[in-house]
């Protein structure tokens, strides 16, 4: 009798452990302290230019207007015209993933990037049916901001997103950020295109395949807290 | 030669196959843009299904311009045709119809005739060009909307802002004028080699589809004579929607890339016409008229 | 003014010696002849004799293989276009714009003339030519015979001084015929134009022109004044010899130099019939042998004679 009563408080307390652990954010406190930072803003509408540098393609600068809303809406538009976007990548900013309803976060250790010192973090959801599987974090742990993160995604294949930080790091809001993807080839048929004698060298045409693309947000000014209505998104 | 090209525009616009080649041309246009209209997303999703795998395109990319360019791609290869039906039978037509004695008895000289009908023939290129400049581009804009110009090329993708892209279609349009009229140029030379006009027409028709075929076929032997051959050139409209990039990848607005390849096209075009036109009226000047 | 300087010209054209090959054909060979002022000039032949090319090398259409022409006393290749303002033509049939209107054709013509021609003499024009009232049919509704009027109408509505017309009257029926006949000598007796007409048929010609050349093969056969040559108190005479040299000379030389009409196959002289034994007594002193001297009962049976021996 003495026996199973331990046995089942022991399971009790282990379970109860086991519930704690999965029903919170496992996570860091310099996560923490980059998040509490991030839930001051429940809204922005930033102004800003968006490059887009992808062997295959050729655009100019666009301007581009970005609206986030918590937890995780958010929308880049460009201002009258065609804007190109990494797939999926875009919505996968630091304040979606942290906004996420239980993560495990695993600390990896230090790295030196560009001259800073910050500490690696990998976070991993706990729900199996979101599309980003793991998600590593490059954070200065001073000024709790993140500089860079790498994403895996199920569907979208793998980003980076690399932070630069001006005015407005006081809100943990970016002045620069840069998507990198990786691209597939782009080919279309020349009965497609009509484009038939105008095939490019060789040699060109080999230097479009299989590279990396980047898509770089310049932020230049940020419209913090004002509201914004849902169907902008 | 004022009175001479008033005189032959009217004989153009007074018959009526004048204005199959204007017919054929609303057909086409419109067939075309129902069918994108109606189904033109699944032709969009089918141009950009590579594209999709790593980008999201968000705006409207099957607007207006993008269909003025498909159209553009897929009239310019036929109107040649439609211009030879009227260009190759300017002065065969006349000998057919026994015509051509009367005006070589008025008192203007051969060159002002033949010369006067070139024009004329020219004047009516244009105006087709222009009717097919309407229809596929501002009626295609008023009902596709507008927006940037996101052109699908076969190894890359231009993306072209909207306040960038109605001039290169000035300049695409004045370029393929020259193309048009060297058409028109070699049917008038064919057409000053006989006294029928079938066989102009036809023989107009056949030079551009061979020529095209040397221009298009990427065989070795064929490459020396491909700088020479006015079908390589007509199609460098194209040229004024290939924009220019700087060391970052960013595409420069309002440049070109090859503004090169363009002037050398429209001076290969231009002596064309010079040529065929210069064949034409030493051919007549010399010609016994005996039809 | 030019037309002026014109009425003092004596021969409003003049042709020296033309001839045209095609190839080894030759259409025309060495031919001369003038037409004066004021004059009528018929030009008659067989279809393929050479009349139209003749014709078409008056007016610039053919480049002659040699000879010069003139008309209204200059070059045709070096003032073409001068010379050309003040001719009208229609050369063999009427060849239209089948989508135009008689009026349209007329007001094209007259647009494509230096001088301006306005909607007045348009009308006149139309009427001239008995087409007042199709005025505004398209051509291909026209019979072969409207055709030809509206030909002749196009030929005129600038008032040329010179007119050229090639077989104007087929496809006439007789009423047409008897029409354009008056016109021709209306133009030339009332309005003082120079007309050219050509035709195969002599009847026509000899009731309208005031001096018949017959040409046949691209050769002048006969030429000369057409009473003359329908006088019938003259005969014409084929007379072979065996030494038509010396026969040229004792005729060039004596009274009879103004009856020849042409040599082929011998020669054709156009004589009195009191004088035929006087030629032939001339020959004979000269000591040329007569091989035969046939007469013609007229200009008509001499005239199918040559053209039935193609």
């Amino acid at each position: 009798m003495k026996k199973l009563t331990f046995i089942l408080h022991t399971s009790y307390i282990l379970f109860g452990l086991m519930f704690c652990v999965h029903a919170t954010a496992q996570t860091d406190p310099l996560i923490e302290k980059v998040a509490q930072k991030l839930a001051l803003v429940n809204d922005y509408v930033a102004e800003g230019t968006m490059k887009t540098d992808v062997s295959f393609i050729k655009a100019s600068l666009g301007k581009v207007k970005i609206y986030f809303k918590k937890p995780n809406l958010l929308k880049v538009k460009k201002e009258g015209g065609i804007s190109l976007l990494p797939r999926g990548g875009v919505s996968l900013t630091i304040n979606t993933l942290l906004n996420t309803k239980g993560y495990t976060a695993i600390p990896v250790g230090t790295q030196i990037l560009n001259g800073k010192n910050v500490r690696v973090i990998k976070l991993i959801p706990n729900d199996d049916n979101l599309d980003w599987v793991i998600s590593t974090l490059w954070i200065d742990p001073v000024e709790a901001l993140v500089y860079k993160t790498a994403t895996t995604t199920k569907e979208s294949g793998s980003y980076e997103i690399t932070m630069q930080y001006g005015a407005y790091a006081q809100q943990g809001l970016a002045s620069k950020i840069i998507f990198s993807f990786n691209t597939k080839d782009y080919k279309l048929p020349n009965g497609i295109t009509l484009e038939f004698g105008d095939d490019e060298p060789v040699s060109k045409q080999k230097a479009l395949k299989n590279k990396k693309g980047t898509i770089e947000i310049t932020y230049n000014k940020y419209t913090i807290n004002k509201g914004i209505p849902n169907n902008i998104f | 030669m004022w009175s001479l090209i008033k005189v032959e525009l009217y004989k153009i616009f007074s018959r009526p196959r004048t204005y199959i080649a204007f017919g054929a041309i609303a057909a086409l246009i419109v067939v075309i843009q129902l069918g994108l209209k109606i189904d033109g997303d699944s032709y969009a999703s089918f141009l950009m299904k590579d594209i999709n795998d790593t980008l999201t395109v968000d705006g409207k990319v099957l607007n207006g311009y993008l269909i003025c360019y498909i159209l553009l791609q897929l009239l310019l290869v036929h109107v040649p045709l439609l211009v030879a039906l009227i260009a190759a039978d300017m002065i065969s037509g006349e000998a057919n119809l026994g015509t051509l004695r009367l005006l070589f008895t008025t008192p203007y000289s051969r060159t002002s005739w033949v010369f006067a009908k070139f024009i004329a023939a020219s004047i009516y290129t244009i105006l087709l060009l222009i009717w097919l400049a309407f229809l596929a581009l501002f009626v295609s804009m008023w009902i596709f909307g507008t927006d940037d110009l996101f052109l699908m090329k076969s190894n890359y993708v231009v993306l072209i802002e909207q306040n960038d892209v109605l001039w290169r279609y000035v300049g695409a349009f004045v370029f393929a004028s020259f193309s048009l009229l060297t058409v028109t140029s070699l049917g008038f030379l064919l057409s000053s080699l006989s006294s029928n006009s079938i066989g102009p027409i036809v023989g107009t028709m056949s030079a551009i589809v061979f020529f095209t075929i040397l221009s298009t076929l990427n065989i070795p032997l064929f490459t020396i004579v491909k700088p020479y051959l006015f079908t390589t050139h007509m199609n460098n409209w194209k040229e004024f929607f290939d924009i220019q990039v700087n060391a970052n990848n960013e595409a420069i607005t309002g440049s070109i890339l090859n503004i090169p390849k363009i002037k050398t096209s429209l001076v290969v075009l231009t002596l064309h016409i010079i040529l065929f036109v210069s064949a034409s009226i030493l051919i007549i000047k010399k010609k016994d008229i005996l039809s | 003014m030019f037309g002026v300087f014109c009425y003092y010209v004596m021969s409003v054209i003049k042709v020296q010696n033309i001839s045209k090959h095609f190839g080894s054909l030759k259409a025309v060979d060495d031919l001369s002849f003038e037409v004066q002022a004021g004059q009528v000039f018929g030009f008659l032949g067989q279809n393929g004799s050479g009349k139209s090319t003749t014709i078409r090398m008056l007016l610039s259409l053919i480049h002659p293989t040699s000879g010069s022409i003139e008309l209204f006393g200059k070059r045709i290749e070096k003032n073409r276009e001068e010379i050309l303002e003040q001719v009208g033509a229609i050369i063999e049939r009427p060849d239209l714009y089948p989508y135009l209107s008689a009026k349209e054709h007329l007001q094209l013509f007259a647009k494509v003339r230096k001088q301006k021609i306005g909607e007045a003499d348009i009308n006149t024009t139309l009427e001239k030519v008995g087409l007042a009232h199709r005025a505004q049919d398209k051509v291909q509704t026209f019979s072969l015979g409207m055709k030809q009027r509206l030909g002749i109408g196009i030929a005129l509505v600038h008032n040329p001084s010179l007119i050229i017309l090639d077989e104007p009257t087929n496809g006439l029926d007789p009423q047409g015929i008897a029409d354009i006949r008056q016109l021709i000598q209306y133009l030339a007796k009332e309005e003082g134009k120079t007309v050219l007409v050509s035709s195969h048929l002599l009847s026509e010609i000899e009731q309208v022109a005031h001096q018949i050349l017959i040409i046949h093969q691209g050769k002048k056969m006969v030429e000369g004044v057409t009473k003359e040559l329908l006088d019938p108190e003259k005969r014409i005479v084929q007379i072979k010899t065996t030494d038509d040299a010396t026969a040229l000379q004792v005729i060039a030389a004596g009274s009879f130099s103004d009856y020849l009409l042409s040599r082929s196959e011998g020669m054709y002289l156009k004589i009195p019939t009191r004088e035929i034994p006087l030629l032939n007594e001339a020959l004979v002193k000269a000591g040329v042998g007569i091989v035969g001297i046939e007469t013609k009962n007229s200009l008509e049976d001499y005239f199918l004679q040559i053209t039935s021996n193609a």
